[in-house]
């Protein structure tokens, strides 16, 4: 973390627009492009609000619905030398652009044999909890993971937001920064200044030698809370936020599994094929011997999102999930 | 066809010269192909020389082309280094690419070749990137990208068009209507009978040229490009022409109908235009054989140095995966 002087309390979605506004202020290479981004909205969740009237319309460009214009676009661009920063409105819409994404974006500099390079940022809003239904409500992060090439990242708080969002505009390689709706406005202390978190550090949020607990974005909320009522029964857990999926910390979950023998995996996005087989297959092939129980997920359901508030409730992982998977682990 | 006379001699040369390079190259790497030298899947582009001729003609170094698997026209007349070329082609060490892309991805971003895509359709959109890119610069650079007639039915062709044709972007759309997208015939899968008639939906300029006479192509690139460096936006240049080699080679070609293609590889554009020009003495036949043999000696140099190359160490497996410190 680069060392700052002062911070405040910010929401996340105030760090992503004050990320924006840094960069374009701090390179004329910057560039952003999205549906409905220029004001006086700023997009449909605000996020970009004030950027087009304070750099013009040049370079915040509001497109049509247009996917795979706006990610090409992008990764022309990108290839030129601009650091263009495309918003997908909602990460479900992924599946109209993903093989802008996936065949060209995170493709491009291994075809060319390092010829050229795509240093694009791609923002998504997502994530369930908002009865928007089975299209608008995914965590796709699997989908990018899978594709060598591509960086994938989902911040838990609004220093990290700002903090990964900036890494990934002046990284030269594709990212996409994943912003899940409902950690909009969560506020937390926010370094004020130049902030940069680095490519592939996890954090250890809290020290513990019983059981690790590992997750990401918003859902870290969840499993601090989890690893309190843990604390309570005299279960000391350690908790791992990624941060990347890709490039995965995997030295700090190993280091951490060889400590405690025990780990349990939270995540949103549905359970089968995702980042959480992924860590438990590292783990396996890794740290076999230092395991003293099974290795638990704990995550959405293999459904598509439903839209009744109970049954979207019953799709999600919840705090009382983990407390009790945790609590069978270490029994 | 075209007024040969309108244009100097010294553009008649150079589009002799681009197509006979083409020509060239595409019958030797078929000859290496059916000889069993090589074995891979080829899409050639023998028929459709004078499109990349005349549109390259017009191009500057620092003007980029995107382009798509059947895509050696394209990279030649755009002034791609030959023995490169033939060491991508060969999957060798020395190549453009370092064996890691093939001719489906032949990239050579000093020379302005900046893509070639394997996937229909997908440049462009990538291609507004690049013209978006020279707007922001404040440079008169033009982006070419190069499309069969397949691609105007897919998606990712219109909302590019649209796109660039709201923002004004300095992009010429160049389609190379050979009839045939993959196996399907033009009228069977496009409505409206012209890929340039689409042009007016979007409010922008489309022309329908004989993509098998270098000159008019010539011309017709010449206003398009004319139109993207002045600001006045993006252009589609339709291009007929015929495809001499199927989809890919050895494709069976069951679908097209052999007095259709006899017809087409009798009034080969090439020799066509050869002929033309001893015919109306812009060139004389001597001039023009040594055109031919100089290209002949080049790409026996190329060939030899591409065969001669090495391999990709094994350790290129993992290279170039990201652009610094991050193992794949």
């Amino acid at each position: 973390m680069t060392a700052t002087e002062t911070t405040r309390v910010m929401m996340v979605r105030e760090a992503i627009n004050d990320a924006l506004d840094r960069a374009l202020a701090s390179d004329d290479k910057v560039v952003l492009l999205g549906e409905d981004i220029a004001d006086p909205g700023g997009g449909v969740y605000g996020i970009t609000k004030g950027l087009s009237t304070k750099y013009g319309l040049d370079r915040v460009r509001p497109t049509p619905i247009s996917e795979q214009a706006i990610v090409g676009a992008a990764i022309g661009a990108a290839v030129a030398g601009y650091r263009p920063v495309a918003e997908i409105m909602i990460m479900d819409f992924f599946g109209v652009c993903l093989d802008q994404v996936a065949n060209h974006a995170a493709k491009l500099r291994y075809m060319s044999g390092g010829q050229t390079t795509v240093p694009l940022t791609i923002r998504c809003s997502a994530g369930a909890a908002m009865s928007l239904g089975a299209q608008h409500s995914q965590m796709l992060e699997a989908w990018l993971v899978h594709t060598p090439g591509l960086k994938v990242c989902i911040p838990s708080n609004s220093a990290d937001a700002k903090g990964m969002l900036t890494t990934c505009i002046f990284d030269d390689d594709p990212c996409v920064f994943v912003e899940q709706v409902m950690g909009y406005f969560n506020g937390s202390e926010c370094p004020e200044g130049e902030h940069r978190v680095p490519i592939g550090e996890a954090a250890i949020r809290r020290e513990g030698d019983a059981i690790t607990l590992v997750s990401y974005g918003r859902q870290m909320n969840d499993v601090l809370t989890a690893a309190d009522q843990l604390a309570a029964d005299g279960i000391d857990a350690e908790v791992i936020d990624l941060r990347w999926l890709q490039p995965l910390d995997t030295a700090t979950i190993l280091a951490s599994v060889r400590k405690t023998g025990r780990l349990a995996i939270l995540h949103e996005a549905v359970k089968r094929g995702g980042v959480g087989a992924e860590i438990a297959a590292v783990v396996a092939e890794e740290a076999f011997d230092s395991l003293r129980a099974p290795v638990v997920r704990i995550a959405g359901k293999n459904t598509p999102v439903p839209y009744a508030r109970e049954l979207e409730a019953a799709f999600l992982p919840t705090v009382g999930d983990l407390v009790a998977a945790a609590r069978a682990l270490v029994s | 066809m075209a007024d040969d006379a309108t244009l100097d001699p010294a553009v008649h040369r150079g589009l002799y010269r681009t197509m006979s390079l083409i020509k060239q190259c595409d019958d030797r790497f078929r000859t290496m192909l059916s000889s069993g030298q090589i074995f891979i899947v080829y899409y050639s582009p023998r028929g459709q020389e004078a499109i990349s001729a005349g549109v390259g003609a017009h191009l500057r170094p620092d003007d980029s082309v995107v382009t798509t698997y059947r895509g050696l026209h394209d990279h030649l007349a755009k002034g791609v280094d030959l023995r490169g070329l033939w060491a991508e082609f060969l999957g060798k060490s020395t190549g453009l690419c370092k064996g890691k892309g093939g001719p489906m991805h032949i990239t050579s971003p000093s020379d302005g070749l900046m893509v070639t895509t394997g996937i229909v359709g997908a440049g462009l959109p990538i291609a507004n990137g690049f013209a978006m890119a020279a707007q922001l610069d404040g440079s008169d650079a033009v982006t070419v990208v190069n499309f069969g007639d397949g691609a105007s039915n897919i998606g990712a062709f219109h909302e590019a068009v649209n796109l660039a044709a709201i923002w004004k972007l300095p992009v010429v759309f160049v389609c190379h209507n050979n009839l045939y997208a993959e196996h399907t015939a033009f009228e069977a899968g496009t409505a409206g009978g012209s890929v340039a008639g689409r042009a007016s939906a979007y409010g922008i300029a489309g022309q329908r040229v004989d993509g098998n006479d270098p000159v008019e192509v010539y011309l017709a690139a010449q206003e398009a490009v004319r139109r993207a460096r002045a600001g006045e936006g993006p252009t589609i240049v339709e291009c007929m022409t015929y495809r001499f080699h199927g989809h890919v080679v050895g494709d069976a070609m069951e679908y097209q109908p052999p007095d259709e293609r006899a017809a087409a590889m009798a009034a080969d554009p090439v020799d066509r235009y050869r002929a033309r020009l001893v015919t109306d003495a812009t060139l004389t036949e001597a001039e023009l054989a040594d055109i031919d043999s100089t290209i002949a000696a080049e790409i026996d140099d190329a060939v030899e140095f591409a065969q001669s190359s090495p391999a990709p160490d094994l350790s290129e497996l993992y290279t170039d995966v990201y652009a610094e410190g991050v193992a794949p």
